[in-house]
């Protein structure tokens, strides 16, 4: 009667990627800019974007170029003929109550269609489509969307380019979902068109089904943390549902990055209908052969072609390059650093063990960091000369991520503090060298002070005065 | 053709550009005159402030020597539906009541840049939506000839005020013969112009794939000279064409020998006897000039209206999806629970009942499904009528027939019976689903039948060139 709670249960896991193709500085209908993010809301609009009656979407000719060259580098198919069609719904932040994007089918084609994203060395994921669409504005809610009273709309952001990147439902856990968007960031990153640090600059939904039920869709995943947690916590869900009999209902769910949970928005059943159709405002485009081997020809080196040259050029491992180039600002921090530090190994070892351990173990992304390679350099220094080792690396490059302080001041600071052996190994050597200024010490405040600029002396300044001098103090006492 | 010029927008236009006259005397008279006759026709709905003021800076250029526009001083009518910045476009929907735009549509840029004076907005159809400028929030406008008769629409305010010399020139718009039809019903002459010749940047859409802004005049030189002022290719227009065929003239400037002409069959089957017998001596005077003519056949003209209808009303039904009270336009003052009863309660407040109408039409059509049944269809359809224009024109010159299939009816006549309404429009969509240009003159001064001229793609000159010299002819006649 009872299933065990340990069951195994079949996941499918899909992605819908939207990353927005920063590197375009127009939106994708109209001249405004794309650099939205810090402007006043309802600030960075014009009559077209604001979908004001009258005015008509003009196609920015970047926003192609930069979409074929995601899509080539996906190892997808782009088409021939472009067309735009309208998804129809009424929702708040968008201007024009529909939305322009691609469909696949009805007469439309998507931007391309079956590329895979590489996870790892010997697992790809399939690719179903690419779109280029835009961006709706962003709603602001007080606290959690389900008690909110109110919602703030600010259209700033409604017509930024969007790349949507759909996979077939072949990821199997959380964990091959986040390495999924990975990929993907990596690769807009090392084309130039993307840039990571721009809050919200890649979202996606994810749908996922346990042993071929039904398929709940989660919307609202705003980083790459939470595509995992999120998913955890939809196979913990379901589960518990299952594990009890009960069944999955096909739904479309909210994740609510504050409370970690996901919440059910709308039952399938009353999903919109969208009535797509050919926007009429857009005629189709022809994409040549001629330009679509124009823009190969642009391409920028890809993480996998790069990771195989870090073998070539610096003799480290390919294991190692691979996770180098997992994140463009990696691989580059270790080819900025390689100019300078010159054993490869160990310094491939630092930033892809110790940094990016530290990195993902506090969940920061080093794009959020103020880390330079001047900073791996210095502990690299600091550590071939015997100054630190082991766990006082780790700790450094610990310190360096949360501080973006230098190594050096931060070696200084952390003396001061914690290293009261080594205070007290100095004081010994003080108080065998002056024992005269000792016996001094005992009535004269002054002479404590010369056993203190002593020891200030011997440690090169590094010693915390204050610890030092009540060091001293206790010495005295004792050696009387 | 010289008696034509005389007190023509054209010969206006070059009085003030040469100091002749005063552009304040006749702005100023104009104005009077739309006092005096807008308590009975109703053409406008808004009329603008500070014309007087433009016509005395006009005069003041004029006097300092400047060379001024094509459309030097000209009063100049638009459509409800077309956006002019800063003075209120409400497409006669109580949703768009205050709406003011804050950006000129092209065409309006390109007439202030040519010299031209906005006297107001006129009346329409709310949207465009219907054959009678009685589907108006504002009321509607009655006919110049007899105020007892429906001015045709939508862009009957617009036929009216050129006709009633409440404007020199107007511009209407044409989705499936909304400028043509109130053209013939009014007796005056108004052209479509070929899809993706006039910018439609600023035209408050209703069905983005079959609509142009087009020129309205009492004659066939003030309509060409509006014509010739708007019509550019306009980057903002991702429709707008960027071929220009100019001086395609297919015969001698002063007759039309060796001018072929194809009469459609298909129109003139089921047109009222009087209009039909206008048509046919029409033909006769074209012949007289040297044209010869023949009938011709178009099958696929019998899908055209459906076609139509299922095209036009899916497009609005996304193009008007904007208006929901919640950025500009019509709030209905209630504060509900959720957007969507905010919404739900300002469109429907704010729409009149044929919008919604074929908004709920055009919705259903688009559902997945039905969108392979109806929508492809009729888009397979479209693409019959345009490969059978394009077959045709390649053996005519120009195509003739009726505008209109009957005379203008009654106020209140029709506007319970929808099919009757949806059927005045049978001669007049052909052209929006072929995308070619057609134009409207009056068979004869006074009279409310049009003849209406097609061409091919980028044919306009050609069919313009048709129509002056059967208004020379028939003028003189």
């Amino acid at each position: 009667m009872n299933i065990t709670e340990t069951q195994e249960y079949e996941i499918r896991i899909g992605l819908e990627i939207h990353c927005q193709l920063t590197s375009v500085r127009t939106k994708l209908f109209c001249s405004c800019s794309s650099d939205y993010r810090e402007s006043e809301p309802n600030s960075v609009v014009c009559p077209v974007c604001m979908g004001l009656p009258g005015t008509l979407p003009v196609l920015s000719k970047s926003a192609i170029e930069k979409g074929l060259m995601l899509a080539m580098a996906l190892e997808c198919t782009p088409v021939t003929r472009l067309v735009f069609f309208r998804k129809n719904y009424f929702y708040p932040d968008l201007p024009k109550n529909y939305q322009i994007t691609q469909y696949d089918r009805g007469g439309g084609s998507p931007l391309a269609y079956n590329g895979i994203i590489k996870i790892s060395e010997d697992r790809s994921i399939p690719v179903t489509r690419i779109n280029l669409e835009e961006d709706p504005g962003r709603l602001t809610y007080q606290g959690s969307i389900q008690t909110s009273p109110y919602a703030l709309v600010d259209y700033n952001r409604a017509g930024v380019v969007l790349a949507e990147v759909v996979t077939a439902p072949e990821l199997r856990t959380p964990k091959e979902a986040r390495l999924a968007l990975e990929s993907v960031q990596a690769i807009l990153e090392n084309l130039g068109s993307f840039d990571s640090s721009l809050d919200g600059s890649i979202r996606c939904d994810a749908n996922i089904s346990l042993s071929r039920g039904d398929r709940v869709e989660i919307k609202n995943i705003t980083s790459f943390k939470d595509v995992a947690r999120a998913l955890s916590f939809e196979i913990t869900r379901q589960k518990g549902l299952l594990n009890k009999r009960i069944s999955i209902k096909k739904e479309t769910r909210h994740w609510d990055e504050r409370r970690r949970i996901t919440v059910s928005l709308r039952a399938k059943e009353e999903e919109a209908e969208y009535r797509y159709f050919p926007d009429p405002d857009l005629l189709p485009i022809q994409i040549s052969k001629k330009e679509i081997s124009e823009l190969e020809a642009t391409m920028p080196e890809l993480p996998d072609s790069r990771a195989k040259r870090l073998v070539v050029e610096f003799g480290i491992k390919i294991e190692i390059a691979k996770t180098l180039v997992r994140g463009k600002g990696l691989a580059d921090l270790f080819e900025e650093s390689s100019k300078e530090f010159k054993n490869y190994d160990r310094l491939a070892h630092l930033l892809s063990a110790d940094l990016l351990g530290v990195l993902n173990r506090s969940e920061i992304e080093l794009n959020d960091t103020k880390i330079r390679s001047e900073h791996m350099v210095r502990i690299l220094n600091l550590e071939m000369n015997g100054v630190i080792s082991g766990p006082a690396t780790r700790d450094l490059v610990m310190a360096v991520v949360k501080t973006g302080n230098l190594p050096s001041q931060i070696v200084k600071e952390k003396t001061k503090i914690t290293d009261k052996k080594l205070l007290e190994e100095a004081i010994r050597q003080v108080f065998k060298r002056s024992p005269k200024a000792v016996k001094d010490a005992r009535q004269n405040e002054n002479a404590i002070n010369y056993l203190l600029g002593d020891v200030m002396s011997i440690t090169k300044g590094r010693a915390d005065p204050k610890e030092t001098l009540s060091l001293i103090r206790a010495a005295i006492r004792k050696s009387r | 053709m010289q008696n034509r010029r005389k007190n023509s927008a054209y010969d206006i236009a070059s009085k003030i550009r040469n100091g002749e006259e005063s552009c304040e005397e006749h702005i100023s008279k104009i104005l009077e005159n739309i006092k005096q006759k807008e308590p009975t026709f109703h053409a406008y709905i808004r009329i603008a402030e500070n014309t007087v003021d433009a016509a005395r800076r006009i005069d003041q250029r004029v006097r300092n020597g400047e060379k001024l526009g094509k459309l030097c001083g000209l009063g100049i009518a638009i459509k409800d539906n077309i956006s002019t910045k800063g003075l209120q476009t409400t497409c006669a929907s109580r949703m768009l009541l205050d709406y003011v735009p804050p950006y000129d549509a092209t065409v309006v840029d390109l007439i202030q840049k040519e010299d031209g004076i906005i006297l107001g907005k006129t009346n329409m159809d709310e949207f465009g939506m219907g054959s009678t400028t009685e589907f108006s929030f504002f009321g509607p406008t009655k006919n110049p000839l007899d105020p007892a008769l429906v001015p045709g629409g939508s862009s009957g305010g617009s036929a009216a005020a050129v006709s009633l010399f409440e404007a020199d020139l107007a511009l209407g718009s044409d989705t499936g013969g909304s400028v043509r039809c109130p053209a013939s019903f009014c007796s005056i002459v108004g052209l479509k112009p070929t899809y993706g010749r006039v910018s439609r940047y600023g035209l408050i859409s209703y069905a983005s794939s079959l609509e142009q802004i087009g020129p309205l005049g009492r004659n066939v030189d003030d309509c060409a000279l509006l014509f010739d002022s708007i019509e550019c290719y306009d980057k903002m227009d991702s429709t707008s064409l960027r071929e220009r065929t100019k001086d395609n003239q297919t015969s001698s400037p002063s007759d039309l020998t060796g001018v072929r002409i194809g009469v459609i069959k298909e129109f003139m089957n089921g047109t009222a006897d009087k209009v039909s017998r206008a048509i046919y001596d029409a033909i006769s005077v074209l012949e007289s000039l040297g044209a010869t003519s023949e009938e011709v056949s178009l099958p696929s003209l019998s899908l055209a209206l459906s076609s139509y209808y299922i095209i036009a009303m899916s497009e609005a039904s996304s193009n008007l999806a904007r208006y929901d009270g919640l950025r500009y336009g019509h709030e209905s003052g209630f504060s509900g629970e959720d957007w969507q009863h905010f919404y739900s309660n300002n469109r429907a407040h704010g729409f009149g009942d044929e919008v919604k109408k074929r908004l709920i039409i055009g919705t259903f059509v688009l559902i997945a499904g039905y969108y392979e049944r109806f929508y492809l269809k009729a888009q397979q359809a479209r693409s019959k009528v345009r490969h059978d224009f394009n077959h045709q024109l390649k053996n005519f010159d120009v195509l003739v027939g009726p505008t209109m299939p009957l005379l203008p009816f009654r106020q209140g006549e029709k506007i319970t019976d929808p099919l009757a309404l949806y059927l005045c429009d049978i001669d007049t969509v052909p052209a929006n689903l072929a995308g070619i240009p057609s134009i409207s003159i009056p068979v004869k001064a006074g009279v409310p039948i049009g003849l209406q001229i097609l061409g091919p793609v980028l044919g306009e000159e050609k069919i313009i060139h048709v129509a002056r010299l059967y208004e020379g002819a028939t003028s003189l006649g």
